[in-house]
């Protein structure tokens, strides 16, 4: 038995214990519980991957468990991690960890809310520990559709219809999903009776490269729209304007990932040839991505709205660096992802807790808020500057490293699309210093203002927690970056390859 | 006629035993006893499922008219389950004071109809399909009138009596272009001298046009959504489940077995006729407030869904249709379950009388998401199994596009699911249909298929043993 199915049964049993309790106050602490041990389960998941790496094991996924599931479609339930999947499995653990202690004070139907919230991260988890990709396919779609009802019941604004269309668009996104994986699937292997769901499998086999043609954009594309592809992100800034704090914190910190993640685990990693022919199309697009997801951050005047632009905006990056194709590239694509999820979850958590207080999110009605809620205040200027990529902070480290590898590249179109990119830099310092001094400086605008309280001892803790992530990351990305080099290895060896024979 | 022959034909001699016995009862109870039936009924009948799932073997009777295999037993155990969740779910509404003369006709009707059901699916030659084709749908016409005082219910009975004959008249026309073309009515003699000629292709034409009628594909829909709305909701949820899944299965084993030789020629249609059925059911479902309508619709884009295993042509595909069928069974009869007891108790079916129904009766609404939810394809629950392997065999055959549109049509279809779960879970109301509580039969019959949504999916030996009894069926 694999530490990984301890991923999926910690979720199940703490919904089973939510069910058991009767009003808020037990249900948030079983959640907290439940998903304190699930991070602390994936710290040490960190430190058992580094012990058996320091030993020597070289195999490219540890800790495989594999339970055939239907036999005569060979589907297996088949579990393994590689250095980015712990990476990533840390930062949901971190995430969700938080998200509990950020819903502490949910009154309205709190046990349904955590259930929801656990399903959810079960889903993430699932699809991070997979190398089946039915299994993946499957805890996808668990995660996606729990979202509708967090968002529509626990929502505010125009709730009712952010909901719908977040659900409907990624539903949408997992129809072209299917479409890809199943002709992956079929394509697995020459003998039509040795097909297999396998991603270490397929990726030992070249698929057809006009099947590669037609499936890579279904596959992409699927991934994509999790990942705020342009012009497929529109989703983006209603669901996460309208979702409750905890749910945007997971949304844009995890779930957006599972895009990033799946399109080079998935689409990339096994369909290299299609993916050199029409990277062209798709870095076009998350380029516009990057530049187009900053423009809109600086104009919103709406606290959620400015994150979720400027969510789409890093997400963008990360898909724009995944496209690069090199090692040093999609290295920082893995970087800004953990940055990012920890950073937008710091955010969407303080613009919860500056709502819960002012009872306004636009930033035209705040003014001098460092001076009665310091710490939040202070918290959120450590939140902008990791955004905007002050060294030191996780947000330095990611974009330093995507920007280097994809100017690694000779030709002119890489290079200039990079300048491109990089122009996002300058226009995220314009939004964040903006947000900063409109809010926290200045005069306060309202005497209500006066007497509200700082953080709580649970806001702390979410917080603290995520802040102590992003300046470890930032102050010693060594231990992320090695850990993640090793396992894109193989990945970027593929890649070579098929360049080199694509050449001659 | 020995013994080894009467347990070959046990679905249909026992099931006709007990609609007799049932008369006999009928006619010896008092006028005030009559609620006895009732649970009788269901006694009986759940030892009837029970025996049916004793061990079966390969065999025919008549000459080759009847044939039997573990297959087709279980196709028959599978709509029995169903049929005996319909049962469950019926009693409260049996019981209400102006249904206890008719009782036993209902049981009866259906019953007659569930022969009709069986014998169509262990048919080995035409005449014996359409003798069960007939009996599982006049009856059922009778049924959909069964509280003919309603206006509406009467309508519906008509509807339904006119649409069966036409089909079966065109089928039957197909039929006799089949046996002139090939001069037999036996399966195993046509599928080999059936040949692409204009007159045979003609002839599936007719035959397929009035299967099209019996499972509602689009074009042949428009008897539908009346005659699912006018008829009692039981009626409906026994005609839109498990009628359905019967012509379903009876489809399959058409196509699969006589007509498998013009392969090339129906798959063309197959196509045009499942994008047109998932299409149309969908956009008309999207704009329906009537529950029994909604369904109604919704159950047609099912259809749709169907074809797409049988466009497979192997043995996957059989495999995958009549798995998505036992899962459609459970999924489909848990939606209707909850809008039975809903409008037995308050007599409302309109979805705005959903509006905050989690507040005040939480299970239901839990198990109605459930049922919608695998319907619409999301996992954990069965339905996304279901449509996923039904997916993977038309994508077998290479029809990536077809699966493309299926799967944006599964898509439109959650944005209609989602509108009931939005329905009941985030719309305030001002008065809530107010708490109550479901009688025992009731609750059994939602318990069975939450338990069925819930455990197909997961478990597996399910699909292995319908694709184990599939492999001698096809070739």
């Amino acid at each position: 038995m694999s530490i990984l199915n301890l991923f999926i049964i910690i979720p199940i049993l703490t919904v089973g214990a939510i069910l058991l309790t009767r009003d808020l106050k037990h249900s948030r602490l079983v959640s907290a519980i439940g998903m304190g041990v699930q991070m602390i389960l994936s710290f040490v998941l960190v430190y058992l991957y580094l012990t058996e790496r320091a030993a020597g094991n070289t195999a490219t996924m540890l800790f495989t468990y594999d339970a055939l599931w239907f036999p005569t479609l060979n589907i297996h339930y088949a579990l393994g991690v590689d250095g980015i999947s712990v990476a990533m499995i840390a930062l949901t653990g971190i995430v969700v960890f938080a998200g509990i202690f950020a819903s502490w004070k949910m009154t309205h139907l709190p046990r349904e809310f955590f259930i929801s919230l656990i399903i959810l991260a079960s889903g993430v988890f699932g699809f991070f520990i997979s190398i089946d990709l039915f299994t993946m396919f499957l805890f996808y779609e668990l995660a996606v559709i729990p979202m509708y009802l967090l968002i529509g019941i626990w929502g505010s604004g125009p709730k009712e219809y952010s909901a719908m269309k977040l659900t409907l668009m990624l539903m949408a996104g997992s129809a072209l999903l299917l479409v890809g994986l199943l002709g992956i699937y079929f394509f697995s292997s020459p003998d039509p009776h040795a097909l297999t769901f396998n991603l270490m499998e397929i990726s030992k086999v070249r698929i057809p490269i006009h099947m590669q043609r037609f499936l890579f954009p279904f596959t992409f594309v699927g991934f994509g729209i999790l990942g705020a592809l342009f012009p497929f992100h529109t989703w983006s800034p209603d669901g996460h304007a309208s979702a409750p704090t905890a749910v945007s914190m997971l949304h844009a910190g995890v779930l957006m990932k599972l895009g990033g993640y799946g399109a080079f685990r998935v689409a990339i990693f096994l369909m290299p040839e299609a993916a050199h022919e029409q990277a062209w199309i798709f870095l076009i697009l998350t380029a516009i991505s990057v530049v187009y997801g900053a423009f809109s951050a600086i104009v919103q005047t709406d606290l959620k709205y400015i994150n979720a632009y400027s969510s789409v905006s890093h997400c963008g990056l990360v898909l724009f660096a995944v496209l690069m194709m090199n090692q040093t590239a999609m290295n920082g694509a893995i970087v800004q992802m953990i940055s990012h999820g920890l950073m937008t979850a710091l955010f969407f958590a303080l613009i919860g807790m500056i709502y819960g207080r002012t009872h306004t999110r636009l930033i035209n009605e705040m003014g001098g808020l460092m001076k009665v809620i310091p710490f939040l205040g202070v918290v959120y200027v450590i939140a902008g500057l990791a955004s905007l990529g002050l060294p030191g902070f996780s947000g330095f480290v990611a974009e330093m490293i995507i920007f280097i590898g994809a100017f690694q590249h000779v030709d002119v179109f890489h290079r200039v699309i990079t300048i491109v990119a990089a122009s996002s830099i300058v226009i995220t310092a314009v939004y964040i210093l903006r947000v900063v001094g409109i809010l926290l400086m200045g005069p306060i605008k309202n005497d209500h203002f006066l007497h509200l309280d700082d953080a709580k001892w649970y806001e702390r803790i979410s917080t603290i927690s995520l802040v102590l992530a992003i300046t470890a990351i930032g102050l010693a990305p060594y231990w992320l970056t090695n850990m993640i080099d090793y396992s894109l290895a193989p990945i970027v060896e593929k890649l070579a390859a098929i360049q080199l024979t694509s050449l001659f | 006629m020995n013994f080894s022959d009467i347990l070959t034909m046990r679905h249909e001699l026992m099931l006709t035993l007990l609609a007799l016995v049932i008369l006999i009862i009928d006619l010896n109870l008092h006028n005030r006893n009559k609620h006895l039936i009732i649970s009788i009924t269901l006694g009986l009948f759940f030892i009837h499922t029970l025996v049916g799932f004793l061990p079966a073997e390969n065999s025919t009777l008549f000459g080759g008219m009847y044939r039997t295999n573990p297959l087709l037993v279980m196709m028959k155990n599978i709509l029995n389950v169903g049929v005996l969740i319909v049962l469950l779910q019926s009693v409260t509404w049996l019981k209400k004071e102006e249904n206890r003369e008719k009782i036993s006709e209902y049981f009866i009707l259906l019953f007659s109809t569930l022969i009709g059901m069986y014998f169509m699916i262990s048919s080995g030659d035409f005449l014996m399909f359409y003798l069960g084709l007939e009996l599982a749908t006049i009856p059922i016409a009778a049924l959909a009138a069964y509280t003919h005082h309603q206006t509406k219910s009467a309508e519906a009975g008509i509807k339904l009596l006119l649409i069966s004959a036409l089909s079966s008249g065109i089928l039957l026309f197909g039929l006799s272009l089949i046996y002139g073309s090939t001069g037999s009515i036996y399966f195993d003699t046509i599928t080999q001298l059936y040949k692409n000629t204009p007159m045979q292709v003609l002839a599936f034409i007719f035959f397929f046009t009035g299967m099209g009628f019996k499972i509602s594909l689009v074009p042949f829909h428009l008897w539908t959504a009346d005659v699912y709305e006018g008829a009692p909701i039981n009626v409906t949820s026994y005609l839109s489940v498990i009628s359905k899944g019967a012509a379903a299965f009876i489809l399959i084993i058409v196509m699969f077995t006589v007509f498998n030789t013009i392969a090339p020629v129906y798959n063309n249609i197959l196509y045009l006729i499942s994008v047109l059925t998932m299409t149309i059911g969908n956009l008309f479902a999207l704009r329906q407030k009537n529950m029994k309508r909604f369904l109604a619709f919704s159950s047609i884009a099912q259809a749709g869904f169907i074809l797409l295993g049988i466009i497979g042509g192997n043995i996957m595909g059989m495999t995958s249709v009549i798995y998505f069928v036992l899962v459609y069974i459970f999924s489909n009869l848990g939606a209707f379950g909850v809008v039975s007891a809903i409008s037995t108790v308050t007599g409302k079916d309109s979805m705005d009388d959903y509006d905050g129904l989690y507040a005040t009766n939480p299970k239901l609404s839990l198990l109605m998401m459930l049922a919608l939810f695998s319907l619409a394809g999301i996992p954990p629950v069965a339905g996304f199994f279901g449509k996923f392997f039904l997916f993977a065999s038309a994508a077998s055959a290479g029809y990536y596009w077809l699966v493309f549109i299926a799967v944006l049509n599964a898509t439109i279809s959650l944005y209609y699911y989602l509108l009931v779960v939005k329905a009941m879970f985030i719309n305030k109301s001002e008065e809530p249909l107010a708490y109550f509580k479901s009688d025992l039969a009731t609750r059994t019959g939602l318990v069975l298929s939450g338990l069925g949504i819930f455990i197909l999916g997961f478990w597996s030996q399910i699909y292995e043993l319908i694709n184990s009894l599939s492999f001698g069926i096809i070739h």
